[in-house]
């Protein structure tokens, strides 16, 4: 089973889905032990790749046992295990949350639920261009699905400007990716690597092409500038535990630039492709994001924008292409996508349990959910998402602003990282004063106290920002490691063509073909 | 270790009162304790200190950013840390006895412990980031206490201001500490303290000392930060006294003092240090006459003090520097008890406000007795405490040659003039403390009748105020051993060299004394001539316009966010969407318009006369679907026209596979968006868009010749020859088993592609029939569709055999030839779903009791228990084999495990495909809805 | 007149369509010009293995599998993919549709009538 390992965390979530969908009308009951059962198998999994990768072996898998490049491998290196450990945490921690009702509000939430985690999932592992085409197509399937749990009008409005926006993405996708095999004849990436890189000056121009349309399909899912228009209707409009695991979803696009900027952007005609513009259009996006959080009227709004920001931070460390950078980058991704996830726990929170829901109109008076868990829960994660200590949302900003002394990029992502951070702490502030402090005109009756269940994935996931915290050196460490490792691409491509592929278990495929060459073929 | 427990003592206890919510005794038990041990640990230590020995500890946390946990005590940080432990001890007994009890005490312990642990942490770091860390916390720490009685207004709003400027501040420190860091490449303090000449020499020099002169600025006040502090009123009276006076605003201070060694000695350094506290200074004291509420006075009189500290350390002279510190200490022990003094008054009278309160003397002695003792530290009377820092200021200023290396003649004749004013107001502000609270004729109109508080209430204040003589009356013994200390850790940043000082109150007859004199009296007078010639107490305040600047400020940058956001992202697709092709075009013009590139290769193929039929057809029937779009039912005609000349266009460029699913799946679409048109207008409304129609058609063009250039370029060239195909082409039939390329590629060599194919289409189906589920639309009701013709019935019954036999054909012929799972499962959908529309959805579920659901989940399983399947031979996910078994009669039938795949394909086909159908066609039948799950 | 001119004109004239219906306001006008730009895709996606007649790449014996005998199996084999996709999704975005316009009485992108 060990050497099974990396195809895992596609293949439980598929059989878990698959069974959902087989058993929930005989056994109501059952999608929900499934759905924990399968997300904590992934959990175990993934910390199990982690540990795998910690040695610096890039793992790698041949799907139908095809040497690369003609089959379709997965590879799992840091970067993979880092993204699906966050990945399969959250999902967990999203099927725990729904437990409190929310997966009653429509029906295959489960089903749904794992099909996103196996998109996800193999979006990260894939080391195919197409089949990542794939898995986007699954986790964005999943995630309309998802989206549209529980059919309400504003998400109904949400999800057409998604769906609209994410097909032309897709449309986009198959047409980069296959110039690129028009031009190289290869799908697979660490062979596309080399070619790319081979290519020649008649070329190079088309090879550009289609890499910036890839960025583009990447960009509209990272949220980046001037593509992150979706996103603070799309996600405000969903119920939490999905929210929750779309913050992860904005970070599969920023996984994306980051891995075809490493992988594919190293040499050749492609060399340094988004050195010069990517950096601007993230600070620009992390700059308006703030912008938009200090005007946001609600608090799905808010957070929505701090989603956009966080991408924003990242595609910009990304973009610098240099090793400090990415690793401070890449630390702090760690927390900001925890902390995004917990926001949208408590946004929930206080959807269900105030009268005005999360508006955040200062004219009108309260009412407050009472200081309950609540808000304790809001402050911590505040503090995460602003980036104030102690908690780890403080280092990864801190390591970023080291990075970048130095750079050419140093005056502006300074001036926009410090006054961002600024921003996003006085609309923090402000949201959780009104949202918290004021005092209460009326409560509404009847408010549903949070589900045990619900209480519970919210204090394991301030125990996982905390943990970040106490961790934070560790974290940093596997960071800087993940970065040398993205930045030596040969380490990649070696080890996807070194695998070979397990040796038939069917001996004598010569004489099957002399047999299919007598009988079979017509 | 012991400095671990110092500073993590407090947090611990913090969390530990908040869990365990205790009683408000216990709770103030514990905290007092945690803050009296804690400052019986420091005095123990003084003696190893005062040797000019550095107490360290230190554990790694985050090498990468050069931050560790670690701590030193020298002598600085020790008069901090006793400042801080033993005024908090003072406080926690004074809060014990004025904390109501409606108030959740347990909260303002664990703050308050919070608060505690924060500042012991920045004053004992050893380390830049870890400083900045701690200085946030405080912040944080202090947010949390202003706004501790959260109904109210005033705290809700001063909490949010104090924590916006201090904010601002914390992000510019840590800026500025880790540009600091990176000029002397390392973030130990001793390090940084080391080196002053080389900082002050590099080039990122000014930047980093602005932004970390941002943060002391912020966090002590400074004008024109000066602001929140007075809001910062709101908080309860202990924590005023304690983090407002006495603390936490002495950490800007203390960033100076500290960080002098680092950045001092530089014409940056003296000019915004020194004009920022003069500002302060004055803006402070001219202000503070005019309050009329006991707290505001006092915190203007702190802004006052803090600015008074900022100029010492702006001066930058050892000396100055010196005064600063014993400045420091003074200031905190008298204003500490002032502010406690304050809390008495207003506990018992019931407000704050001077023009109500009088002759406070005759009932309240023990109070009056203890704030006036005070108040001669604040005034700066001789034999106070307050008196020896200011003689100290006064002679800086007036000695010869202190300001003569930075300013001229003129500027330092005026310096001295300005801080004598400011000098002069707050002496007038102590005296009006006094007595128009004391003095000034007898109570009235006051509700309840006061009298003095119970001893332990009073006594933190005795102990300070005793303090405040004991400095003052004997200052060689009380103060001098410590100033000493402390001194030298900030002047060198461990044992070093001390200017020589003597302590004493009588120098003689001198320029300080005189002007300690006069401002003395200048201010009885100024405030006794105010009193007459203006009425104080009919003044409305002076105009300190920060509040208002702020709040306004504030609201203005919303709304200019709310106006950019609402401009930026209007919520309209189409812009969203206009915008996305723009950049595609760029995307693909830019690169080619920059870069080396052919338009074209060797390549070109003569197009047969039938070929140019299919192309022409495609065209026309393009631009009619799109010149017809409005009329939806012929523009979707006309489209299907188009997907049959594309599939054409396959089966004429050799990819029979392509054209039969694409003919199969254009029915299916053309059937579903038929069924889907029952519910949706039947025609677009027409809309007057001229312009937007031509610059839609604009860039709809662009991309359109983008497409088609990247086509054509592609196109001509050869494939390339590192091409993966050959090797498709060459194994297929060896080792794939398999005649037919594609499909063997489809489910064999990239198998796990069709596998994420078929869970899209699964999901799909699923959640077209959830959003349909017992959905019943409203609006205009689609035309009920006639009853069925009889021919129709009979050809579609007759159909579904037909079908079925199509379907297997397909399905096993697919390896070899076109056909497969896909088309298999297509081909079965459509013959159900005829059948569904000939003989109504009713009469389909009863005899296929139609819920499609479970076959998405059997497809799904199979698909991947196949895959699973080659683990037992020990070989990767989805490995396939395959047989020719010879069945007598018929031949080798190809048997490829790829087929059982294939299966799984076909049943997730049939699945999602019908589901999706049913469900819509269902929508126009009323009650044939596929019965519902249970959950 | 060639084959390659064709293809890469056809795709650029769906193209064109395509993304001119998706800027229309309505759902099922952009449902419309996915569908064409879908095409357009398609044929892309297969022009990348270039383009002939009569070479279908069903391996025949005694047929040497080169390139020069056969069509490149890879894009054919992806554009049936893209096909399977594209087609689950557009019915997914009608039913939305279907859905949005009930519950918001307009088939408009922005589910609601914009001010005339």
């Amino acid at each position: 089973m060990m050497a099974h390992l990396p195809v895992l965390p596609i293949v439980i979530p598929l059989f878990a889905g698959a069974l959902c969908v087989l058993t929930e009308r005989r056994f109501p009951a059952l999608p929900r032990a499934l759905s924990l059962l399968s997300t904590l198998l992934q959990v175990t999994v993934a910390l199990l790749l982690l540990n795998r990768a910690s040695t610096g072996d890039i793992d790698v898998y041949l799907l139908s046992n095809w040497r690369a490049p003609f089959g379709i491998s997965l590879a799992v290196d840091r970067l993979a295990t880092l993204m699906l450990t966050l990945t399969t945490l959250l999902g967990f921690l999203a099927a725990l949350w729904s437990l409190g009702g929310d997966d009653r509000r429509g029906s295959h939430f489960h089903a749904f639920l794992q099909f996103q985690l196996m998109g996800i999932s193999g979006a990260f592992l894939t080391a195919d261009l197409f089949n990542l085409f794939v898995f986007f197509e699954v986790l964005l399937a999943s995630s309309y699905a998802l989206l549209l749990h529980g059919a309400g009008t504003a998400q109904l409005r949400a999800s057409i400007h998604y769906i609209v926006f994410n097909l032309l993405g897709g449309a986009l996708f198959l047409i980069a990716a296959s110039l690129l095999y028009g031009l190289t004849g290869t799908l697979s990436l660490a062979d596309l690597s080399g070619k790319l890189a081979a290519l020649g000056p008649d070329d190079a121009g088309l090879a550009q092409a289609a890499s910036w349309l890839l960025v583009l399909v990447f960009a509209v899912k990272a949220a980046l500038l001037p593509l992150y228009y979706w996103l603070p209707a799309t996600y405000g409009s969903a119920t939490a535990p999905v929210a929750a695991l779309f913050a992860i979803l904005t970070k599969v696009g920023v996984y994306a630039i980051l891995r075809v900027s490493t992988l594919l952007f190293g040499a050749g005609p492609l060399a340094g492709l988004l050195n010069d513009v990517l950096p601007a259009l993230a600070l620009a996006t992390l700059a308006l994001s703030a912008v938009g959080a200090l005007a946001a009227t609600r608090l799905a709004s808010l957070v929505g924008y701090l989603v956009i920001g966080s991408a924003g931070t990242l595609l910009f460390t990304f973009g610098l292409g240099d090793e400090r950078a990415i690793a401070a980058g890449l630390t702090y991704l760690v927390n900001s996508t925890l902390v995004a996830g917990g926001l949208f726990f408590v946004l929930d929170q206080v959807r269900a349990r105030k009268v005005h829901g999360d508006t955040l109109d200062p004219d009108r008076a309260g009412p407050p959910v009472s200081r309950a868990a609540g808000a304790t829960a809001y402050f911590i994660l505040a503090l995460g998402a602003s980036g104030l200590p102690p908690l780890a949302g403080f280092f990864g900003k801190a390591l970023i602003l080291k990075a970048t002394i130095g750079s050419s990029w140093a005056i502006a992502a300074w001036t926009i990282i410090l006054v961002s951070g600024l921003m996003v702490l006085v609309a923090l502030a402000r949201a959780g004063i009104y949202l918290f402090w004021k005092p209460e005109a009326a409560v509404p009756s009847g408010t549903p106290s949070s589900a045990t269940a619900s209480r519970a994935a919210l204090a394991l996931l301030l125990s996982a920002v905390l943990g970040a915290t106490v961790l934070a050196g560790p974290i940093a460490a596997w960071a800087a490691a993940t970065a040398a490792q993205l930045l030596a691409r040969e380490r990649y491509i070696d080890a996807v063509f070194a695998k070979v592929p397990a040796p038939p278990a069917w001996p004598n495929r010569a004489e099957l073909e002399e047999r299919v060459r007598q009988g079979g073929a017509k | 270790m012991m400095l671990f427990a110092l500073v993590f003592g407090p947090l611990v206890a913090a969390v530990l009162v908040l869990l365990a919510a205790p009683g408000r005794r216990s709770a103030a038990w514990a905290a007092g304790l945690v803050a009296l041990g804690s400052f019986g640990w420091l005095l123990t230590e003084f003696d190893t200190v005062a040797t000019g020995t550095i107490l360290r500890h230190s554990v790694s946390w985050l090498p990468q950013l050069g931050l560790t946990l670690g701590f030193r005590l020298d002598g600085l940080a020790w008069l901090f840390a006793a400042l801080i432990t033993g005024i908090g001890a003072l406080i926690i007994l004074y809060a014990a006895w004025y904390m109501s009890d409606g108030d959740p005490i347990p909260r303002f312990y664990a703050y308050l412990l919070t608060f505690m642990g924060a500042m012991l942490g920045v004053v004992v770091s050893d380390n830049l980031i870890l400083m900045a860390v701690f200085w946030e916390l405080t912040s944080v720490a202090s947010f949390l206490l202003i706004g501790y009685w959260t109904h109210r207004d005033d705290a809700r709003g001063g909490a949010r201001m104090a924590l916006t400027i201090t904010g601002l501040g914390g992000l510019a420190l840590l800026g500025g500490v880790i540009l600091l860091s990176h000029i002397v490449g390392s973030t130990s303090l001793d390090v940084v303290l080391a080196s002053g000449a080389q900082i002050a020499a590099h080039p990122l020099y000014l930047p980093a000392l602005i932004l970390i002169l941002l943060g002391a600025f912020t966090k002590s006040a400074q004008f024109p930060f000066h602001f929140w502090l007075p809001n910062a009123m709101a908080a309860p009276t202990p924590v005023s006294a304690f983090l407002h006076s006495a603390t936490m605003v002495k950490l800007g201070v203390f960033l100076l003092a500290r960080l002098y060694p680092a950045l001092g000695s530089t014409e940056a350094w003296f000019w915004i240090v020194t004009s920022v506290g003069l500002a302060t200074l004055l803006v402070g004291a001219v202000v503070a006459i005019f309050k009329h509420d006991l707290k505001g006075l006092l915190a203007y009189s702190t802004i006052s003090h803090l600015g008074l500290i900022t100029m010492l350390f702006g001066l930058d002279r050892p000396m100055a520097v010196v005064a600063g510190i014993f400045h420091i200490v003074n200031h905190a022990v008298f204003k500490a008890g002032l502010f406690m003094a304050a809390g008495i008054i207003d506990h018992e009278t019931g407000t704050r406000d001077m023009r109500k309160l009088h002759g406070l003397m005759r009932s309240m002695p023990i109070t009056g007795t203890l704030a006036i003792i005070a108040t001669g530290g604040m005034a700066g009377v001789p034999l106070f405490n307050g008196f020896l820092s200011k003689e100290m200021f006064f002679t800086e200023l007036v000695s010869g040659d202190a300001l003569s290396s930075h300013l001229n003649d003129f500027g330092a004749v005026l310096l001295p003039f300005a801080v004598m004013i400011a000098t002069i107001c707050s002496v007038a502000y102590s005296v009006r403390f006094i007595h128009d609270v004391f003095f000034n004729a007898r109570p009235d109109e006051l509700e309840s009748r006061p009298h003095d508080p119970p001893v332990f209430m009073w006594l933190p204040v005795g102990l300070l105020a005793l303090l405040c003589l004991a400095v003052g009356i004997a200052p060689k013994w009380v103060a001098l051993p410590l100033l000493e200390v402390a001194s030298s850790a900030a002047l060198h940043g461990g044992p070093g060299p001390l200017p020589a000082f003597e302590l004493a109150i009588w120098h003689g007859f001198n320029w300080p004394l005189a002007m300690s004199g006069i401002a003395l009296l200048g201010g009885t007078a100024l405030y006794f001539g105010l009193q007459a010639r203006l009425g104080l107490h009919k003044t409305s305040g002076l105009p300190c316009g920060g509040r208002d600047l702020f709040v306004l400020t504030l609201r203005k940058l919303t709304s200019i966010a709310q106006t950019a956001t609402s401009g930026l992202e209007n919520g309209h697709l189409q812009r969203y969407l206009l915008l996305l092709f723009a950049l595609i075009v760029v995307a693909v013009v830019l690169p080619l318009a920059t870069s080396s590139w052919a338009l074209s290769g060797p390549r070109q193929t003569l197009a047969t006369p039938s070929f140019i039929v299919v192309w022409v057809l495609a065209i026309a029937a393009t631009a009619a679907t799109v010149i017809a779009y409005r009329r939806r039912l012929l523009a979707l005609v006309l489209m299907g026209i188009v997907g049959l000349a594309v599939s054409l266009c396959f089966v004429v460029l050799s990819a029979p596979d392509l054209a039969l699913t694409q003919l199969l799946v254009e029915m299916v679409t053309i059937m579903l968006m038929m069924m889907a048109l029952r519910r949706l207008p039947e025609e677009s409304p027409e809309r007057r868009e001229h312009l937007r129609a031509y610059r839609d058609g604009a860039i709809a063009l662009a991309a359109g010749i983008c497409m088609a250039v990247l086509a054509w370029a592609v196109l001509t060239r050869p494939p390339p020859a590192t091409s993966v195909a050959p090797y498709y082409l060459e194994t297929t039939v060896a080792q794939g088993g398999g005649a037919n390329a594609v499909n063997v590629i489809i489910v064999d060599y990239r198998g796990f592609d069709t596998m994420g194919e078929i869970t899209v289409l699964g999901i799909a189906g699923l959640l077209i029939s959830s959003l349909l589920f017992r959905f019943r639309p409203t609006g205009p009701k689609a035309p009920q569709p006639g009853p069925p013709s009889l021919m129709l019935v009979l050809l579609s019954r007759l159909l579904l055999p037909l079908a079925i036999v199509v379907a297997l054909f397909l399905y096993f012929r697919g390896h070899n030839q076109p056909g497969g799972g896909f088309a298999a499962g297509l081909v079965m959908a459509i013959a159900l779903i005829v059948l569904d529309a000939g003989n109504g959805q009713a009469w389909v579920s009863r005899r296929l009791r139609a819920d499609f659901r479970p076959w998405i989940g059997a497809g799904l399983m199979t698909a991947g228990l196949t895959g699973v399947g080659s683990w037992l031979f020990g070989s990767p996910f989805l490995t396939s084999t395959y047989d020719y078994p010879w069945l007598p009669g018929v031949g080798g039938v190809p048997l490829a495990s790829a087929g059982l795949f294939d299966l799984g394909v076909f049943l997730t086909v049939v699945g999602a495909t019908v589901l999706a159908l049913f469900a819509i066609n269902g929508l126009s039948e009323p009650d044939s809805a596929p019965e519902p799950p249970r959950s | 007149m060639t084959v390659e001119l064709l293809v890469a004109v056809a795709i650029g004239v769906l193209t064109t369509g395509g993304v001119w219906l998706m800027l229309r306001a309505r759902i099922f006008d952009v449902v419309l010009g996915l569908t064409l730009l879908s095409y357009a895709v398609n044929l892309f996606i297969f022009a990348m293995g270039r383009v002939r007649a009569g070479a279908a790449p069903i391996v025949q014996d005694g047929v040497a599998p080169t390139l020069d005998n056969y069509t490149d199996p890879v894009p054919q084999a992806l554009v049936l993919t893209a096909i399977v996709i594209s087609f689950a999704m557009t019915a997914v975005l009608l039913v939305v549709a279907i859905r949005a316009r009930s519950a918001t009485g307009t088939d408009h992108v922005d589910g609601s009538e914009p001010p005339s």
